[in-house]
């Protein structure tokens, strides 16, 4: 079947409404429990020490961290990297007094070889938090001994976080010291989730174009420059995965506008028509820049169309991208959806998704492995969205598959990037045709 | 506290994963939070398995904590034996769980599991991943083995008789490895009763009794157990690692001692490598020197090679292995120099920078710190990357595995004629400093003005105090690069300790003339 969706050049409906949309009620959300395979938030790490160049992240863990955060990164590029492991050693774990005097030592030499250092986060795991070290009174501690670097905290531990809400609890932690605008302020749109440079700046262009001042970005490229975030704020989530980080900005005051995400060339019309008229200039969706851009991006996706149009898809929980993903490959792209399951699921953050989800699509939240490997060889879907340690496995079942990491990787936001984002599907089908052995 | 940016061994519970990773019908539950999991793709990705390892996460969190982890741990254990049904199940916790101290082996030996349940402690804040391969084995051995000797009439008759101990699921090169070794043995006449833990299922282990010796492949994960079947079979093993020509030689000749056998005098079998050796056109291999970095049983197998069987000199020998350090140490002594054993990479960065080596044997670590100085740099140990495990059969161990070696302790160096015509041709404008083969290695390998490529420089020298003339300078252009950071920290030393304050000519030939006397 196709998908059930407007995919003419009207795109999807952006009738202006700032009130958040309530959960359709024909999304029925199945509930998994079970053996997860996920990665834990400190993984967020990963892309958010690359997204802010003077910051480090500190990790007060174990060895299992410190390994974890280098099996992510794959390989080792950086001869020192902008991440580390404090590893707790049987000392510390002896007496609470004593593993916060080796905090001090410990960021003391850090700061001391790394002069370049502007912000430091302590980030907390799973050993930090069960053994209840307070990572906050540490940051205040170290603040009032370090000047120079601001010391922050937040949790990456797999208690608590998964994979990306890392990056949640981070730029949650972020918002406490963003400063205060004037009362005067003129209003801001600020755009919140790590998105790569290129995109970033298309998305400024875009929005300035269209009038818009004051276009600010969580996080900031550096940390001097986090935005003033008040009132007059009209918060656009960049990614989905962002809900603590979303309650911490609305407590300011700010104003959120509940959107579509910016994946393909109708989500991304979407979201910044959103934008613009949160901003109070909606008209200017039809400004040629923006027309401009979609045409390139919907001519540029009929090639994948008829490659993908039809094919089945699969998506194991990993990243919370994976339903604005799949309303893209359904509503875009013409695939059809198997099973779409996400660790976490933020009803008001993906009101607007769940509505342009095809009604057929299987939801789920949280994951059971195994039944879920037996639903998934069962099925037998064209495209499997999993995470690394499953792909091969389920390659060797004859199952194709899409490493859902490259997706949190690679630039796949805005109409430039949109027909990228569907050639990360045509290429693992595109291989398995050309194999003949 | 320790900081840690990059690590050589994983935690703990990776250390039993692989030993589970490496038998059939064996399970691993292990207690430990969401995130844990990452593990899995190690052995999926960096492998390659076609299959999940048979390890079970409890991947609680935080609603699970508070009362109700213990229950969880249970359930899974209980549904792990249910679903996978293996003929041993393990159950062990990771670094969160220990703290939890949940008691997962008084709750798992309770459950009443249809299948022998061996309890794993894993200390994950003092021990690391081969203690912990090593400690997995040794508990199944010591569970599952005979603990005493069998009557010489159980004993099935027959020909000399060994178990091959330590290959292991993501060791270094240890499928081919053993293959070699196998080859090896089935020349000799000798028969293989149990290979452990890769492949063996826990029937296999209970076998273990029925073998002349052991042959220990890789110490650090099989001398415990080894050492345990001594005592209770008096099943004697094998302490030479075959890697390189003369110590398979010598393997050979220990094994067949072990085994009360005539030695071969003429092995059907034979290396390439003495000959490459001896080969003119490897004299230039002669006196490069060497840096070695690696897990104790590389590192020392590597040494040996280096020096014996390739004429280079070893400039720099250690390990992040600390109970191999004695060995390491004594080792190093040999060559007069001083060992270096840690496991903080910037350390192993300095001491390799320090040293300015031709070549580096190393780790993936090692690896990339020779493309940051240009030092050609050969794997010869884990921690493992998806490239040490090639589609091609590339065993170190045994006579091929010397063939192996032989070549890849040769390729990023500069290759012999090249180098002699390097000599010749540097002053054309045509001539690129850097090995036809290894292009890649230097942007500026484009540029036809080889005075400006010298990647060991800027990191070697910290004699700031003393200046250059411009003629000195410009004669240092002229030194191959592969060797130029060494002459200009040779010949700063040189100076600073005459209290020469700038560098000319005069300075330059005395200082070559000084080192070269050596």
């Amino acid at each position: 079947m196709t998908a059930p969706l407007d995919t003419s050049p009207g795109g999807y409906n952006h009738t202006p409404d700032h009130s958040p949309v309530p959960a359709d009620p024909r999304v029925n959300v199945a509930r998994e429990e079970g053996q997860r395979d996920v990665f834990c938030g400190l993984t967020s790490i990963v892309w958010l020490h690359r997204k802010i160049p003077d910051a480090f992240f500190l990790v007060i863990g174990s060895r299992t961290c410190a390994h974890l955060l280098q099996s992510a990164a794959g390989v080792m590029i950086f001869a020192e990297p902008r991440f580390a492991t404090a590893i707790l050693g049987e000392r510390d774990l002896a007496g609470m007094a004593d593993a916060h005097e080796e905090i001090d030592r410990v960021v003391g030499e850090l700061l001391a070889r790394r002069p370049d250092i502007k912000m430091l986060f302590l980030v907390g795991s799973c050993p930090s938090e069960v053994i209840k070290l307070d990572l906050e009174k540490a940051a205040e501690r170290l603040n009032t001994v370090h000047t120079g670097v601001r010391v922050l905290n937040f949790s990456g531990s797999g208690i608590e976080t998964t994979f990306t809400e890392g990056e949640d609890a981070c730029l949650r932690s972020l918002v406490d010291h963003c400063p205060v605008p004037d009362a005067n302020a003129k209003p801001n749109l600020l755009i919140v989730g790590c998105l790569a440079d290129i995109v970033e700046d298309q998305m400024r262009r875009t929005f300035e174009a269209c009038g818009i001042e004051q276009v600010d970005f969580l996080p900031s490229r550096n940390a001097g420059a986090l935005p003033a975030i008040g009132p007059q704020t009209v918060i656009l989530l960049a990614q989905p995965y962002l809900g603590d980080t979303l309650s911490a900005l609305m407590g300011r005051g700010a104003k959120h506008v509940p959107a579509v995400f910016p994946l393909g060339a109708e989500g991304t019309r979407s979201w910044i028509a959103a934008g613009l008229e949160a901003m109070g200039k909606g008209a200017e969706i039809a400004h040629p820049m923006i027309q401009s851009a979609y045409d390139r991006a919907k001519s540029a996706l009929a090639e994948a169309h008829n490659l993908l149009s039809g094919k089945s898809l699969f998506f194991f929980p990993d990243s919370q991208l994976e339903i604005p993903l799949a309303r893209f490959l359904a509503a875009e792209l013409g695939m059809q959806l198997t099973e779409v399951s996400t660790p976490y699921l933020h009803r008001g953050i993906m009101s607007r998704e769940l509505q342009l989800l095809p009604t057929n699509a299987a939801l789920r939240e949280g994951q059971d492995l195994d039944t879920q490997m037996g639903r998934c060889i069962d099925a037998k879907p064209d495209v499997t969205v999993c995470g690394l340690g499953l792909a091969n496995p389920l390659e060797a079942q004859g199952l194709t598959t899409k490493w859902s990491i490259e997706l949190v990787f690679t630039p796949i936001q805005g109409f430039e990037q949109a027909i990228d984002l569907a050639n990360l599907f045509v290429r693992p089908l595109d291989r398995r045709t050309r194999l003949a052995v | 506290m320790e900081l840690a940016l990059w690590t050589y061994e994983g935690p703990s519970h990776v250390g039993a994963m692989r030993i589970a990773a490496s038998m059939r019908d064996v399970h691993l539950v292990l207690h430990a939070p969401q995130g844990d999991a990452y593990a899995n793709l190690l052995f999926t990705m960096i492998q390659r398995d076609k299959a999940r390892p048979p390890v079970t996460f409890t991947t609680f969190q935080a609603k699970h904590l508070g009362g109700d982890t213990a229950e969880l741990f249970q359930s899974r254990v209980k549904e792990a034996a249910a679903r996978h049904d293996p003929a041993l199940l393990l159950v062990g916790a990771s670094c969160t769980a220990e703290l939890l101290q949940d008691d997962t082996a008084g709750f798992g030996k309770r459950l009443g599991v249809n299948m022998p349940l061996i309890p794993l402690d894993l200390p994950a804040y003092s021990k690391r991943e081969n203690w912990a391969a090593g400690e997995t084995f040794y508990q199944i051995v010591r569970h599952l083995a005979p603990r005493e000797k069998q009557p010489a009439g159980e004993r099935t008759a027959g020909r000399p008789r060994c178990n091959i101990l330590g290959p292991t699921s993501l060791g270094f090169r240890n499928r081919d490895d053993l293959q070699e070794i196998l080859k090896l043995l089935d020349s000799l006449g000798i028969e293989v009763n149990v290979v452990a833990p890769m492949g063996a299922s826990p029937a296999d282990i209970s076998r273990l009794g029925d073998a002349d010796c052991n042959i220990v492949l890789y110490p650090e994960i099989a001398l415990p157990a080894a050492r345990m079947l001594e005592r209770n079979l008096g099943q004697p093993f094998t302490t030479t690692i075959p890697i390189g020509v003369g110590a398979t030689q010598d393997f050979i000749t220990e094994l067949c001692g072990l085994l009360d056998i005539a030695v071969p005098e003429d092995p059907a079998f034979h290396s390439r490598l003495p000959w490459y050796s001896r080969s003119v056109d490897s004299g230039y291999l002669t006196g490069k020197r060497v840096f070695i970095f690696a897990d104790g049983t590389h590192a020392l197998a590597a040494a040996r090679v280096a020096k014996e069987e390739m004429g280079y000199d070893v400039v720099g020998l250690g390990t992040y292995e600390r109970g191999f350090a004695k060995g390491i140490r004594a080792k190093a002594a040999e060559f007069g120099i001083e060992a270096l054993i840690t496991d903080q990479y910037l350390d192993v960065e300095a001491a390799i920078t320090d040293a300015a080596p031709d070549l580096i044997l190393g780790t993936q670590m090692e690896r990339h710190i020779g493309k940051r100085l240009g030092i050609g740099c050969t794997v010869i140990s884990a921690p493992v990357h998806v490239q040490d495990f090639p589609a091609r059969y590339s065993p170190h161990m045994g006579f091929e595995g010397a063939n192996v070696l032989f070549d890849s302790l040769v390729h990023p160096l500069m290759m012999g004629l090249e180098e002699h015509l390097l000599g010749m041709f540097r002053e054309d404008f045509e001539f690129q400093e850097v090995p036809s083969h290894l292009g890649h290695q230097n942007k500026s390998a484009d540029n036809n003005t080889p005075t400006e490529i010298d990647p060991i420089e800027p990191a070697a020298v910290d004699q700031s105090s003393v200046s250059w003339t411009g003629d000195a300078e410009s004669e240092l252009g002229r030194i191959p690069f592969f060797v130029r950071g060494k002459a200009r920290r040779n010949t700063e030393k040189f100076a600073a300790e005459r209290g020469i304050a700038t560098v000319t000519l005069d300075v330059l030939y005395d200082a070559k003339a000084h080192y070269g006397r050596r």
